[in-house]
């Protein structure tokens, strides 16, 4: 045990310098605060397997503990918060847990569990910690009297440590742990209700969706850390900081570059691996509330955030961010046409939250580190909340279709009123969260596309990206007028009488609409910098190119285009409330095919790979193994008996002795057999005596 | 040095079981409770004595040879065969293993006894697979290491042949009809011997040819003299070991004794069989074809690295076919041994560590898995996955452990297997110096592929066995969830499976520093 204790001394008590020109910070070691936050990943995780063993037994049935772990998240991330804006906190301990060998330049490679305390985890703790009690406390109401209330609590704490695994990662594999718990229990919660193939099928495709994408990560993750000679983070960002490019990892950077960020285009689900997301919605509503919006599907942004110098150096994976933005800007722009046409009120928040997923790529893309993590933060709180008011929706109608709700208003004020709050949010309107967070996104493409007149073609594509950018906020708001009027207003299409949900699942909402109105105030450009300034202490510089003025321009182009979507929505669903739902089944020929069957990609996966490997592959394979290789095998012992049979005649002499002794050896063994069973002894004793006749005869020709 | 360190612990962890066999044997037929007592006994305190000597062994040695005989035991005079036994860093997990499954397989074997019953022997036969397997790893003679080799396999042939699956089967190209159990036995038994054969052949060529006149494993490994005096010998002798190590392995193309011999055979031995047998003959690689023949092996490698990435992917494929539970977690064996002979032939220390981890994580995964089938079949008299389904609704505790099991065999990082695949595959990008890079890092690509179609058919094979509603055909059935001695046999093994996982210097602490010396010795750092 005490060389264990030796082990998790702190192990960097750094100052980290801001970007060259800037003012030099000193940042704190976060003292005692810092050094126990490994209790944030802990708790949760001890938590979730107290709950399995302990939980049914327990009051509460679980959810006290699952809900206590992350209470104490929240408490411990929001104090941390607040430690890190008074002053900057950089801190990282860790665990050595074995070392594996030399790489090719000797270096030791060691293995450790560790946790980074820096404004980028900071604020993913506040956000996990924050966000999953309000999520907690609401799903005890939402889930009373589910068949697997405490399974449910204890797959959700094993979430919340998973994520907390992943963003206290001081290295790549601790990260990978993180990244693939996740995982796990995303498949878990997304097949809850595994009565139903269907939901089984979904957590599969969640599941190995992602696990495609994880070849990138892992082959990503490989590369860099052989060329570095070590897992840290710490250590790779020095090796990137000395700017050598000659150095291992700046030769295979871009290829390194490219594989991590496939990675985190599962995680994220960037287009075209966005497609096991909205299938993800079969999970309980406050599973796709926390994990499918507000956290886990942040994942990839933390994990090009986490690597950002190594994307925004040039030398090393920079060619990579025009990929990142392309890719970006495919998914906020395609996945949110889709949400025009889904039907089902959590589909349409899922591909919303592709959508601004998109958006916090293209930020990441363009070298925007603060507008990337801002839009994430935002996004969380006010997605969260629009998915727990549909959940609260759902709970209502017993349905989660748009053309079974309508006129709610009436029946869930509270859940309309912060529904209403959250998708102006969302919709981008001043002076709601997200139109502070995707102003700085606009602002910050704005600001690549004039900065990078590179080869790449910076200028061109950075318009064209703001351009669509623009358009995605107008889409966005267009989606979401649509979903409130089928929701909310017109007459009520359900069965059976609505009424509003309890309390336990009202006033998260009332919470988390506050934070949607509040939190964008945090960073108002040119009037307060809190995020920024927190999220800036890092162990390294990230070179973050952000605008830091308030572009008006920008600001007011998206607004109009936001303000433009709601008024077209309106007129299309919200003002004769009568024939909304008709309206609502206007189809437009070829678009509206398209986008229905989401531009073909799920058929083509599922057609086009997994039923062709499932299928005919695998049985051409199986059918090689038992018709080839057996023909081989079994061949081989057909022939040997002949063959054996020849060599017994014409070579007596030989092998004479040999073939009695083993016969004689053969049949005692055979004896043993008869008098244990009654099975045909005979049949395969003569088998064994061809066996060693010619395994003899072999040696003899040897 | 006391005489427990001297030969004497390590001949008791080897010689007990056997002789655990011959108190058996003398114990009247009717007396079933003193014959299970009696085979725990002397299995446990087998391996009492192995966590015993883990815990004196060395760490900060592991690369030398410890608690080991003098090397002048005399055996076999004639041939200058001596009773050379010892471990380091790179033997004690595998040894460890080996003592854990034997007991955790006789505790489970308490009352799951498969037809036609028969304690006595069944107990003595699994004692006897133990001093075989223990043997193997402690050996550092080359004959003595055959011999022990190869007394793994009557006891494994007898439990297959006797008590495995009485169902009828009709052999492709033979074209006779047979009951599973004699069929698979008999492939198993002569395929294993085939490749022994073989290895036997390699192992007097290197005392005749290489002019040493030894089979100390230390001796002919030492400066490469052997591999040189061989000459042009040399890549035959390779290709002897080759055959007989890769049959037990086994790899592609020379794996389908496996499914069978897995499907036929009754629990335990589909356990032992999975956990330790199959990595004798990896172990056999790093231990004895290596070290002795390293030039071979630098040449070799790229052949054993693809036909690891084949048997990756194609066993992958062949899962993704079977309808048959127990056959797909035997196919799945191909592929995780796979990734462990991937990471012999990248020939580092990072692969062979992680090949090392990954055998002992297969053999507790995997284990688990065959385990939990076994139980499954036993109550649904089935393992066709189309006529399961609702398990979890059915056994809750059973489905649970399956889940969990399925989950760490597909390699999930936090569980025992991922350390094995996931650096396997690290290895893989910068293979021992010479060796093509190129290669290497395709196979690195293809490999990390495999692990999608790992999770593929784990989680499809958990969707048929455990979810959905039960078939109304067990309605009726008395379907009760685990019983205690399930639990007392399965818990461990997920104790394991988390350990490690989280700690995995638990086997890194042994194997780093003793296979770092080792590549360094034999390909000089």
């Amino acid at each position: 045990m005490s060389s264990l204790l030796a082990f998790a001394a702190p192990l960097i008590l750094a100052t980290a310098e801001e970007e060259a020109g800037h003012a030099v910070v000193h940042y704190g070691d976060g003292g005692i605060l810092a050094q126990w936050a490994w209790l944030i990943p802990v708790v949760p995780m001890v938590a979730a397997f107290a709950i399995v063993f302990f939980g049914k037994k327990s009051p509460l049935k679980g959810w006290g503990m699952a809900w206590g772990s992350m209470a104490f998240v929240a408490v411990y991330g929001v104090a941390l918060f607040i430690s890190n804006m008074i002053e900057g906190i950089n801190y990282q301990g860790a665990v050595s847990i074995g070392d594996i060998g030399t790489d090719a330049s000797g270096n030791t490679l060691g293995l450790e569990w560790g946790w980074m305390v820096d404004g980028l985890s900071i604020m993913m703790y506040t956000v996990v910690g924050v966000v999953g009690v309000l999520v907690f406390t609401y799903a005890k109401g939402y889930m009373e009297g589910d068949i697997r209330y405490t399974w449910f609590f204890a797959s959700f704490a094993l979430f919340g440590g998973g994520m907390l695994v992943l963003v206290s990662a001081p290295n790549l594999i601790q990260l990978i742990v993180g990244w693939e718990l996740v995982g796990v229990s995303s498949y878990l919660l997304i097949g809850h209700y595994w009565e139903e193939h269907e939901n089984t099928s979904a957590g599969i495709k969640a599941f190995l969706t992602n696990k495609v994408a994880d070849v990138g990560l892992f082959i990503g993750a490989i590369i860099i850390s052989l060329s570095v000679g070590s897992f840290r983070f710490t250590d790779i960002m020095e090796v990137v900081a000395s700017g050598d490019t000659h150095s291992t990892l700046a030769r295979f950077s871009f290829w390194a570059g490219v594989a991590i960020f496939i990675g985190a285009m599962g995680k994220s689900a960037q287009f075209p691996l966005h497609v096991w997301l909205p299938d993800a919605m079969a999970g309980p509503t406050p599973v796709s509330a926390l994990m499918h919006a507000a956290t886990m599907v942040t994942a990839g942004v933390y994990l090009v955030a986490r690597m950002f110098p190594f994307y925004n150096t040039p030398g090393f994976a920079d060619d990579v961010r025009w990929i990142i933005i392309i890719v970006g800007t495919l998914t906020l722009f395609l996945t949110g046409l889709i949400a025009l046409v889904a039907d089902d009120i959590k589909k349409v928040l899922a591909y919303s939250t592709l959508s601004q997923l998109g958006y916090m790529m293209v930020a990441m893309g363009a070298g925007a580190y603060t507008a990337g993590l801002f839009h994430l933060f935002t996004h969380a709180f006010f997605k969260s909340l629009l998915f727990l008011g549909a959940g609260s929706v759902i709970h209502a109608v017993h349905s989660n279709n748009m053309s079974d709700m309508g006129g709610l208003r009436k029946y869930m004020p509270q859940t309309y009123k912060t529904f209403m709050i959250g998708s102006l949010a969302l919709a981008g309107i001043f002076p709601l969260a997200g139109f502070w967070s995707k102003d700085e996104i606009l602002a910050s493409v704005g600001f690549a596309g004039s900065n990078y007149t590179t080869a790449q073609g910076g200028a061109a594509l950075g318009n064209f990206v703001l351009v669509v950018a623009i358009a995605g906020a107008f889409i966005t708001a267009f989606y979401m007028t649509r979903a409130v009027s089928l929701t909310f207003f017109g007459e009520y299409k359900g069965h059976g009488h609505p009424h509003e949900s309890p309390k336990i699942m009202t006033y998260p909402l009332i919470a988390l609409a506050g934070f949607s109105v509040v939190v964008g105030f945090i960073n108002i450009p040119g009037v307060t910098s809190f995020f920024t300034d927190g999220v800036a202490a890092r162990f390294f510089a990230p070179g973050d190119h952000h605008a830091t003025g308030l572009n008006y321009g920008l600001a007011v182009a998206g607004t109009l285009a936001a303000v433009g979507g709601i008024v077209i929505g309106y007129f299309l669903w919200f003002a004769d409330k009568e024939t909304q739902q008709e309206r609502d089944k206007f189809r437009i020929p070829v678009l509206y095919p398209l986008l229905e069957h989401k531009y073909y990609i799920d058929d083509f996966y599922m057609d086009g790979i997994v039923r062709p490997l499932r299928g005919p592959v695998a049985r051409a394979v199986d059918w090689f193994n038992g018709h080839v290789i057996d023909l081989v095998v079994n061949g081989t012992g057909v022939l040997a008996t002949k063959v054996a049979k020849a060599v017994y005649w014409f070579d007596q002499k030989g092998v004479d002795g040999a073939i009695n002794t083993s016969a004689a050896a053969a049949s005692g063994a055979g004896g043993v057999l008869r008098l244990l069973q009654t099975g045909r002894v005979q049949q395969y004793v003569f088998l064994i005596v061809a066996g060693t006749v010619v395994l003899v005869a072999g040696f003899i020709i040897f | 040095m006391s005489s427990f360190e001297n030969g004497w612990a390590l001949t008791l962890i080897v010689f007990l079981p056997i002789a655990g066999a011959a108190v058996v044997l003398a114990v009247p037929k009717a007396r079933e409770e003193a014959q299970k007592w009696t085979a725990l006994l002397f299995a446990g305190v087998s391996f009492v004595l192995s966590v015993i000597v883990a815990m004196q062994f060395d760490y900060g040695d592991a690369a030398a040879t410890q608690f080991g005989t003098r090397s002048d035991l005399t055996w076999i005079g004639a041939i200058n065969s001596n009773y050379t036994i010892g471990i380091d860093g790179i033997s004690l997990p595998l040894l460890v293993l080996s003592g854990f499954m034997t007991v955790l397989a006789i505790i489970y074997s308490w009352n799951h006894w498969p037809e036609p019953h028969n304690p006595k022997i069944f107990s003595a036969l699994i004692l006897v697979l133990a001093t075989g397997m223990n043997g193997t790893f402690v050996a550092l003679d080359l004959i003595l290491f055959f011999v022990f080799f190869e007394v793994v396999l009557l006891p494994m042939y007898f439990m297959i042949g006797i008590w495995g699956d009485r169902n009828k089967i009709k052999v492709p190209v033979l074209g006779i009809e047979t009951e599973m159990r004699l069929y698979a036995s008999i492939k198993f038994f002569l395929f294993t011997l085939f490749g022994s054969a073989f290895m036997l052949l390699g192992f007097l060529t290197l005392y005749f040819q290489s002019g040493l006149e030894t089979f100390n494993i230390g001796e002919l490994a030492a400066g490469g003299l052997a591999e040189d005096a061989l000459g042009n010998l040399a890549v035959w002798v390779f290709a002897a070991l080759f055959l007989g190590f890769a049959v037990k392995v086994p790899m592609f193309p020379l794996h389908t004794w496996l499914p069978d011999a897995h499907t036929a055979a009754p629990t335990v031995g589909s356990v032992l069989l999975a956990a330790i047998l199959l990595k004798l003959g990896t172990y056999a690689f790093i231990r004895i074809a290596i070290p002795i023949l390293p030039e071979q092996a630098q040449d070799w490698a790229p052949v054993i690295g693809i036909l690891a990435v084949i048997g990756i992917i194609y066993a992958s494929f062949a899962c993704l076919a079977q309808t048959d539970m127990k056959r797909l977690i035997a196919f799945s064996s191909v592929g995780h041994m796979g990734f462990v002979m991937l990471g012999i032939s990248t020939l580092t220390d990072i692969g062979i560590n992680a090949a090392i981890i990954g055998m002992v994580a297969h053999g507790v995964i995997t284990g688990l898995l065959f385990f939990v089938a076994g139980s499954m079949s036993h109550r649904y008299h089935t393992r066709d996955m189309g006529r399961l389904g609702g398990n979890q609704k059915l056994m809750p505790i059973m489905g649970g452990i399956l889940g969990f099991t399925a989950m760490a065999s597909l390699g999930l990082p936090g569980l025992a297997g991922f350390w094995g695949e996931f650096l396997a595959l690290l290895a893989a990008f910068n293979p021992l110096a010479g060796l093509s890079t190129t290669l290497f890092r395709t196979l690195m690509v293809l490999g990390a592929i495999g692990t999608v179609l790992t999770a593929g058919y784990m989680l499809w094979m958990l969707q048929k066995v455990n979810f959905g509603e039960p078939s109304d055909e067990w309605a009726d059935h008395d379907l009760h969830d685990v019983d205690k001695y399930e639990l007392a046999a399965w818990v461990p093994l997920v104790v394991a499976t988390l350990a490690i996982g989280i700690f995995p210097r638990i086997i890194f602490g042994a194997t780093t520093d003793a296979v770092t010396a080792m590549v360094q010795t034999v390909f000089g750092g």
